[in-house]
């Protein structure tokens, strides 16, 4: 939690930046363990301790954490709504079902108002895309230490709870969709597709190379330009997140006393004891308070003060800066699932249509 | 950014998600939600037609009711013309049964008197012949003709 020099903030930062790695450590690799270092004989699948082991795993490796959160979140997503799927009647709704169908209304007049061509596909396509991106993105709003905590104590030692902040699950959203593009593609154009890289947007066969390169590079910034948007937005939300925590945390780790009284005069648990005197203090305050023995303002004063003295403020602080971004931050969340399902839906309408 | 299995991982994910969606989520709901559109739209129509059936319900029974009232009132009308119709009538029967009787009366009295005056020209006859007997019975008493011609006018 606490980074009080430069080596341990970049630490705690990096840490946080670290996905939970399974993969194949080549042949050759050398292991550092508490037990010193081992070279390893041959190819071995493992989990990677430290982002050096993780950057030697290459392409054969697979974010455990990002899979999970992802999966369990689609796997919740698929519940939900296959729940409300059972209970659907032409009755009256309840509640629940009622909820569910206002996101299901919604989605299909977006599909509506973009998408002319028939396709079973793209409404329960953008449904997924929309929900499963939303409940992704909303795993941002849990205080980023929360959960790697709570699992670094039951022994995992890297988390990244928040998949959308891994370039691999964006990425692979954005491919399939890709995938999804071309098939329409050819399927409905057929030759078509071919004539329009080759003779858009000169039509004439001397300019085919030129046609080509510019609507190949069109054609690819799609699926990257999809992918890299939802990953940068909460990659960079994420990480306010994280400096929010740490720069608090350092402030209210140390304390403008404690710090220095913990630097130049005492041990190691200088930290504890003195946020237990300060806790004591306020407390004490408040009791006076309660009595009537000092009045409200003057409590006020002094508790703050104490605080001051410990560095509380700055986790007060910190928390109404976390509160205050995690608010913006709902806007960016929905905002960018729903980018990345309008723009799946436009693209895929785009392969419906001949002209373009 | 390192790219690894995870890309593949994550797109096989999605489709089998997107799959899912597809075939047991997407279309039931859809379905639900198209058929209870049909049954409001049906319920609100049907709703519609009860009302313009009561509207126009409501426009024969207030028509009736106008006509009714007509009706009696002419009814009412016609029998207060009857009635006084009939007491003109009875007026006017009485009238001339008056009329009648009078003239009956009158010419009752008319027979009466003629039969009077007949029956008093045979009593003056008889009365002129007793008294002339008289008068020649009882000699000529000036007195006593003078009695008698007055007895004979009160007889009269």
């Amino acid at each position: 939690m606490s980074g009080e020099n430069p080596a341990s903030t970049t630490e705690y930062i990096q840490h946080h930046l670290q996905n939970l790695v399974y993969g194949k450590l080549p042949g050759g690799f050398e292991r550092h363990t508490e037990n010193g270092s081992e070279v390893l004989a041959a190819d071995t699948w493992t989990m990677a301790h430290g982002a050096t082991e993780a950057a030697a795993m290459g392409f054969w490796a697979i974010h455990v954490d990002s899979m999970a959160w992802s999966i369990g979140l689609g796997i919740i997503f698929c519940w939900m709504f296959r729940r409300a799927a059972v209970r659907a009647t032409t009755g009256v709704p309840s509640g629940f079902l009622n909820f569910v169908e206002l996101i299901i209304e919604f989605i299909d007049s977006t599909v509506k108002d973009s998408f002319h061509g028939k396709n079973k596909m793209v409404a329960p396509l953008a449904l997924t895309i929309f929900v499963w991106i939303f409940l992704m993105n909303l795993m941002d709003l849990l205080p980023v230490d929360l959960i790697p905590k709570v699992l670094m104590l039951a022994g995992v030692e890297y988390q990244k709870i928040v998949p959308s902040t891994d370039p691999n699950i964006t990425m692979g959203m954005a491919l399939g969709v890709f995938v999804l593009m071309l098939y329409y593609n050819i399927k409905i154009k057929g030759f078509g597709f071919v004539k329009e890289l080759t003779m858009h947007p000169f039509n004439h066969w001397a300019f085919i190379p030129i046609n080509l390169f510019m609507e190949l590079v069109g054609l690819l910034a799609k699926p990257f330009s999809l992918g890299l948007r939802l990953f940068g937005n909460m990659y960079a939300g994420e990480m306010i997140f994280i400096l929010i925590a740490m720069m608090f945390a350092a402030g209210a780790g140390t304390g403008l006393v404690a710090g220095g009284l913990n630097a130049q005069l005492f041990g190691d648990g200088t930290n504890g004891i003195f946020w237990l005197v300060i806790f004591i203090m306020v407390c004490g305050v408040c009791w006076m308070n309660l009595r009537g023995k000092i009045s409200t303002g003057r409590t006020v004063l002094v508790t703050l003060g104490l605080l001051t003295v410990g560095g509380g403020v700055f986790a007060l602080g910190g928390g109404l800066m976390q509160w205050g971004w995690a608010i913006f931050h709902i806007l960016v969340i929905t905002l960018q699932a729903f980018i990345f399902m309008v723009l799946t839906i436009v693209y895929l309408s785009m392969a419906h249509e001949e002209d373009h | 950014m390192n790219i690894n299995l995870t890309l593949f991982g994550q797109m096989v994910t999605f489709a089998i998600f997107v799959w899912f969606c597809m075939k047991f989520v997407w279309p039931v709901i859809i379905t639900a939600m198209e058929e209870r559109q049909q049954k409001i739209a049906d319920g609100l129509d049907a709703a519609d037609r009860a009302m313009r059936d009561l509207e126009a319900a409501q426009d024969k029974a207030t028509d009736q009711m106008k006509e009714a009232k007509q009706e009696a009132a002419g009814i009412v009308d016609q029998a207060n013309k009857r009635a006084s119709q009939i007491v003109d009538e009875a007026k006017q029967q009485a009238i001339t049964e008056g009329d009648r009787l009078k003239v009956a009366a009158e010419a009752e009295i008319e027979q009466e008197i003629n039969r009077a005056k007949e029956e008093l020209r045979a009593s003056v006859a008889g009365l002129a012949l007793a008294g002339a007997e008289k008068v020649l019975e009882a000699s000529i008493d000036d007195k006593a003709n003078r009695a008698l011609v007055d007895n004979l006018a009160s007889q009269l």
